[in-house]
């Protein structure tokens, strides 16, 4: 059953960490409403995380689990997130100042999870498993919403000026070889979906290229190759991104463990 | 999952009615506490009650005693602390020795809101939700219904201004002041008003 949990802690840690990026907006968005946005979509992705960190603590049955204790006290190695969502707001592969941010690779990034989620979510609310079944029928509410926030702001920039379709157009550059993580294999996933419990989600990728193609077709952006290096996240095998965000996203926890407030 | 005794939390199908949540199977004691529980109001919205808002789903004999069940609204809804408390705390004034259950399933639907709830809702500045919030449960209506009725891609959603009631209306922004609304204005009156967003 270990690696059923496994499989719980993957959506939730995909969830929180993007989550915890998206919030990095709070107080920074190019305008107030999507600042406001940016930190609903948050709100979402981490109550959406805290359900099944929740539930992974009471499968547990140790008496010490707690959602905080998976949130705030595992390491790089136990994060489960596709390497997707770990990535700064930018496209620049180099170390990056928080001022780099790139409100493109934020909306393109949020497309292409969240258009993956509505159809895993959907699916997963006839999961065998009653309480994950009732996790994703909130969250699949939640993810359609994001979508179609996501999808609007990429019509919007890649039909805006020269310059917003310049940047979209290398923000999917720059990430759409970061979704072929979504079609590998991994023995959590293989073990959840034969159980019935969890999903298949290689049966969402024609669906889910259809979605990517019609919206970059209508956002005059080129669909691009999702070609080269596949990337390990789900493994534990992060890139160095991660741990830039555990370290802020712990530290408080780490420095007062027990505190409460 | 806690265990489901009452018809209404163990039924079946998606969308449950409208209206209070009373059973005719109930004591006099369930009722006694539903009639408790009309003063536990919202947090965020004071105009309406969580029974009012369907949030409030059912008072039933658990195994250890009298349960009062309630669903959460969005998952991270930062609200949903502070009306266990309020419901604990009034269950806790008035003497009655129940537990507050979180239930996640069926899930939340604003559909479930009262036709009272959505007339205060629209008389304190909201507009409340367009109905059948559920019928987008195959995720193609996201992409269809754009934000803009200008960006020229599918068909907005009817939103009517609750301060002056026209149609012509505009989106401002997908998100408002919390997860559950979006900000609006009126090109009528020119008002801007929060939407409760149908989920």
């Amino acid at each position: 059953m270990a690696s059923y949990q496994d499989y719980l802690l993957h959506l939730a840690d995909n969830a929180l960490i993007l989550g915890q990026r998206n919030a990095e907006w709070c107080g920074h968005g190019p305008i107030l409403e999507e600042d406001l946005a940016l930190a609903n979509n948050a709100l979402d992705l981490i109550g959406q995380a805290r359900m099944l960190y929740q539930y992974v603590a009471a499968l547990r049955k140790d008496g010490k689990t707690t959602e905080d204790l998976l949130v705030y006290f595992r390491d790089v190695p136990d994060f489960k997130n596709y390497t997707l969502v770990e990535l700064p707001h930018s496209t620049a592969m180099l170390p990056t100042a928080s001022g780099d941010r790139d409100y493109g690779v934020t909306m393109t990034r949020n497309f292409l999870y969240s258009a993956l989620m509505v159809q895993v979510w959907q699916a997963l609310e006839h999961s065998s498993d009653a309480q994950l079944a009732a996790i994703a029928a909130k969250s699949r509410k939640e993810a359609q919403y994001h979508l179609r926030h996501a999808h609007d702001w990429v019509l919007r920039l890649g039909n805006g000026t020269e310059e917003s379709h310049r940047r979209m157009q290398a923000a999917f550059d720059y990430l759409m070889p970061f979704t072929q993580e979504f079609w590998t294999d991994s023995a959590m996933e293989t073990a959840a979906a034969k159980s019935g419990a969890g999903v298949d989600v290689r049966a969402f990728k024609a669906e889910w290229e259809a979605t990517a193609a019609d919206t970059l077709q209508a956002a005059t952006l080129k669909l691009p190759s999702s070609d080269g290096f596949v990337t390990t996240g789900k493994h534990g095998v992060h890139s160095e991104h991660l741990g830039f965000v555990l370290a802020e996203m712990q530290s408080l926890a780490r420095a007062h463990p027990q505190a409460a407030w | 999952m806690p265990t489901q005794h009452s018809s209404r939390a163990g039924a079946s199908p998606p969308v449950l009615p409208d209206g209070p949540l009373a059973q005719s199977q109930d004591t006099q004691e369930h009722h006694a506490i539903w009639e408790l529980l009309e003063s536990v109001t919202d947090p965020e919205i004071p105009v309406v009650n969580l029974r009012e808002m369907g949030i409030l789903r059912a008072v039933r004999q658990g195994a250890q005693g009298l349960e009062v069940v309630i669903t959460p609204t969005y998952s991270g809804c930062p609200a949903m602390d502070q009306m266990e408390a309020d419901v604990a705390a009034a269950l806790a004034r008035a003497g009655v020795a129940a537990t507050v259950v979180t239930q996640l399933a069926p899930a939340w639907s604003t559909d479930w809101m009262t036709p009272e709830a959505r007339d205060k809702l629209r008389s304190y500045g909201i507009e409340p939700p367009a109905k059948s919030a559920c019928a987008a449960a195959d995720g193609s209506k996201v992409i269809a219904f754009a934000a803009r009725k200008s960006a020229g891609v599918g068909v907005a959603d009817v939103v009517a201004c609750p301060q002056c009631g026209s149609d012509n209306t505009t989106e401002i922004s997908h998100f408002g002041s919390t997860a559950c609304k979006a900000l609006y204005r009126c090109l009528h009156c020119m008002e801007p008003f929060d939407y409760f967003k149908p989920y």
